[in-house]
């Protein structure tokens, strides 16, 4: 029995391994009398795959056959690949018994589409339900939304999940239509726009009853695949913004295209665009974190992140006007705008300005990254280098190789 | 002048309150199993006195708030040699200030006590990330660990909230001592033969007939979530440095250790 599962297991979260996200966070689901689990709003990655991506989660597929045949994925009906189907119970089963070890936090389940949406979205419902009412777990559940799904059965699977989750997969519709015929815009949007509604109104009711019940209490996130198909970057920023402004979405996150099929409407990459996406979440942290808006980070003039600096970096160059900020008077906001201060320095910087002026020997043990920041900020220490601020200095100092490379660049004189 | 004491965080408060009370300026303060004799001076042995030790942290929650006692109690499960003196000029500079310094970042004294306390709540995550469990014929869920730093007493809260209805036991094989939890309290054991818990995997005769097959499953389910194409050695060691994988059954090769 076992040699069979096993089976599954492969061949079920190795098709639901391109969902990204990990996140077992944000949720606070307290443990129950004679329960098992909780999840208390930090989460925990139990281990990391090669690849240096988080474990958190059991994230499995409660099958792989698949109606559908998107180009973008593996599981597409013209697909040759291997299939398989779990059991509610043996999904439950594996979900409790990894716990149970200290393996994950909880479980994502997504799916293919067999027979029809609501058939699909159905059986993933059952399975969180059947988790927390007679297993009483209460480890972190993350569900599929089913495009297509009534909207009963995407609200009985919030009541059950901390997190639901509708992929645009695609950055824009036209392209979706071009790679998977059979999706269009407004089946994503509406499970997206109805758990926005409900999550909204469960925590509206909360406020006055407390015994409300929770209702994806971790909210709900989306993905998109990147480098699949032409959308800058200018539109791809535009578009998560949209989604975390009027969706209220709590993640957006971005896949580099891994080229998984040789379909050709896709196309062929020798490798995935891993530093465009890292660039992408560096400015999806922007907007989140850091106050930023999205023409300042993107704009038509520069369409694309630069892959070369890191988003703040390369505001910080276009606004030469702004800098150097002056670490000991500048307001926090402006602080964060410093290339190379996180969060967690701002704040230590702005708590530790009260009891003495900072030089930058502060600054290097709070954690800062003066190879960045230095060139953005004074301090109590005389310097005199930022009279002749040069932007194209400063960007060729950022870029070019450190150390012995950088001498092979020189030019030799007797060539 | 040098203090020594026994040991203990008590111990170590005990020995500031006496720096204090004989106005001495201490070159070290060292528990007293470190303590290597010398020709030329003679330690001052502080036993352990609970009321002293309550005075010292009423004056620093007074001055700085009951984060600070926290920290430093944190801070010292960290063992590091120098902690006792650290912990000391904390004392002196937070009693000598009108205002707390728990906050002053400018000051290497705070700041390498915010680091360390940095230090052992990562540790603690780690805690909680990596032990891996086994389940034993008898239905205790067993664990054993050899973490950095001393953050044992720091865990049962975590693990009494997640697993309230399953006996569970984390056992430092380094400290050579464990929390058991029986589904009603946590507590601390140390056996008098603990070479059996040594062993990071636990005989067949003892596990429960289904543990083998859980971690065949999550071994096989660790290996297919991997995707090939954007393989980062560098990040995956980044986040499991080598001397975690000990603990992690699916860092094994099937049978035993790599």
């Amino acid at each position: 029995m076992n040699d069979k599962i096993q089976q599954k297991l492969e061949i079920l979260s190795d098709a639901a391994k391109y969902d990204v996200s990990c996140a077992s966070s944000g949720s606070k689901r307290k443990n129950t009398p004679g329960g098992l689990g909780n999840s208390n709003g930090m989460g925990i990655c139990h281990s990391y795959t090669e690849d240096g991506r988080c474990v958190s989660l059991l994230k499995i597929l409660l099958t792989n056959h698949c109606i559908f045949d998107c180009a973008y994925c593996v599981s597409r009906k013209s697909n040759d690949v291997k299939r398989a189907a779990f059991t509610v119970k043996e999904v439950v089963d594996l979900t409790i018994n990894f716990y149970r070890r200290n393996y994950i936090e909880g479980l994502f389940l997504s799916s293919g589409i067999f027979k029809d949406a609501d058939y699909t979205m159905e059986r993933l419902v059952r399975i969180a339900k059947e988790l927390r009412t007679i297993h009483k777990f209460n480890g972190y559940i993350h569900l599929k939304a089913i495009p297509g799904a009534s909207d009963e059965l995407i609200h009985e699977a919030g009541l059950y999940a901390d997190r639901l989750s509708v992929n645009l997969e695609i950055p824009s519709e036209m392209s979706l239509k071009k790679v998977a015929p059979e999706k269009n815009y407004a089946d994503v949007y509406k499970p997206m726009n109805y758990l926005q509604g409900a999550i909204k109104g469960y925590k509206e009711e909360k406020k006055v009853i407390r015994a409300t019940p929770e209702f994806a209490p971790a909210g709900q996130s989306t993905q998109m695949v990147i480098g699949a198909t032409p959308e800058n970057d200018l539109h791809i920023l535009n578009l998560a913004n949209d989604l975390y402004d009027k969706q209220n979405l709590k993640r957006v996150y971005y896949s580099g295209y891994v080229p998984i099929s040789e379909d050709n409407r896709l196309p062929v990459l020798k490798q995935p665009p891993l530093v465009r996406e890292n660039r992408l979440y560096q400015a999806d942290w922007l907007l989140r974190f850091y106050g930023f808006k999205v023409d300042e980070i993107v704009n038509a003039e520069n369409p694309d992140l630069d892959p070369e600096l890191d988003p703040k970096t390369g505001y910080a160059l276009r606004n030469p006007h702004l800098f150097p900020v002056d670490i000991n008077t500048a307001p926090y906001e402006m602080i964060l705008r410093i290339p190379g201060i996180g969060v967690k320095s701002a704040r230590k910087i702005v708590a530790a300005r009260r009891h003495g002026r900072l030089r930058i020997d502060n600054l290097k043990k709070i954690g800062v990254v003066l190879k960045r920041a230095r060139y953005f900020l004074t301090t109590a220490d005389k310097d005199f280098r930022y009279l002749g601020f040069n932007p194209d200095a400063v960007r060729g100092f950022l870029t070019q190789p450190s150390g012995k490379k950088a001498a092979y660049n020189q030019l030799n004189l007797f060539a | 002048m040098t203090f020594t004491f026994d040991g203990t965080f008590e111990g170590l408060l005990t020995a500031i309150f006496e720096t204090y009370r004989l106005k001495a300026n201490p070159q070290r303060i060292i528990a007293e199993a470190d303590w290597q004799d010398s020709l030329f001076e003679q330690p001052i042995f502080c036993a352990t006195d609970h009321s002293y030790a309550e005075r010292v942290l009423t004056g620093i929650e007074k001055k700085c708030g009951k984060a600070a006692v926290t920290l430093l109690h944190r801070c010292y499960l960290s063992e590091l040699p120098e902690i006792p003196m650290l912990i000391y000029d904390f004392v002196k500079k937070a009693m000598a200030s009108s205002r707390s310094i728990l906050d002053n970042y400018g000051d290497d004294t705070v700041l390498a006590l915010h680091k360390i306390n940095k230090k052992i709540g990562r540790e603690v995550h780690r805690m909680h990330a990596f032990v891996r469990f086994q389940r034993t014929k008898d239905d205790i869920y067993y664990s054993v660990v050899e973490p950095d730093f001393n953050v044992l007493p720091l865990l049962p809260d975590h693990f009494e909230r997640r697993y309230p209805a399953q006996s569970w036991l984390i056992y430092d094989s380094r400290r050579r001592y464990g929390i058991s939890y029986d589904q009603k309290k946590t507590e601390f054991i140390t056996f008098e033969d603990d070479h059996r818990l040594h062993l990071r995997q636990l005989n067949k005769d003892v596990l429960d007939e289904s543990e083998g097959d859980y971690q065949v499953l999550w071994k096989s389910y660790f290996d297919s979530v991997n995707i090939p194409e954007r393989r980062n050695m560098k990040i995956h060691l980044q986040h499991v440095p080598v001397r975690y994988w000990k603990y992690l059954s699916e860092k094994r090769v099937q049978g035993g250790l790599r």
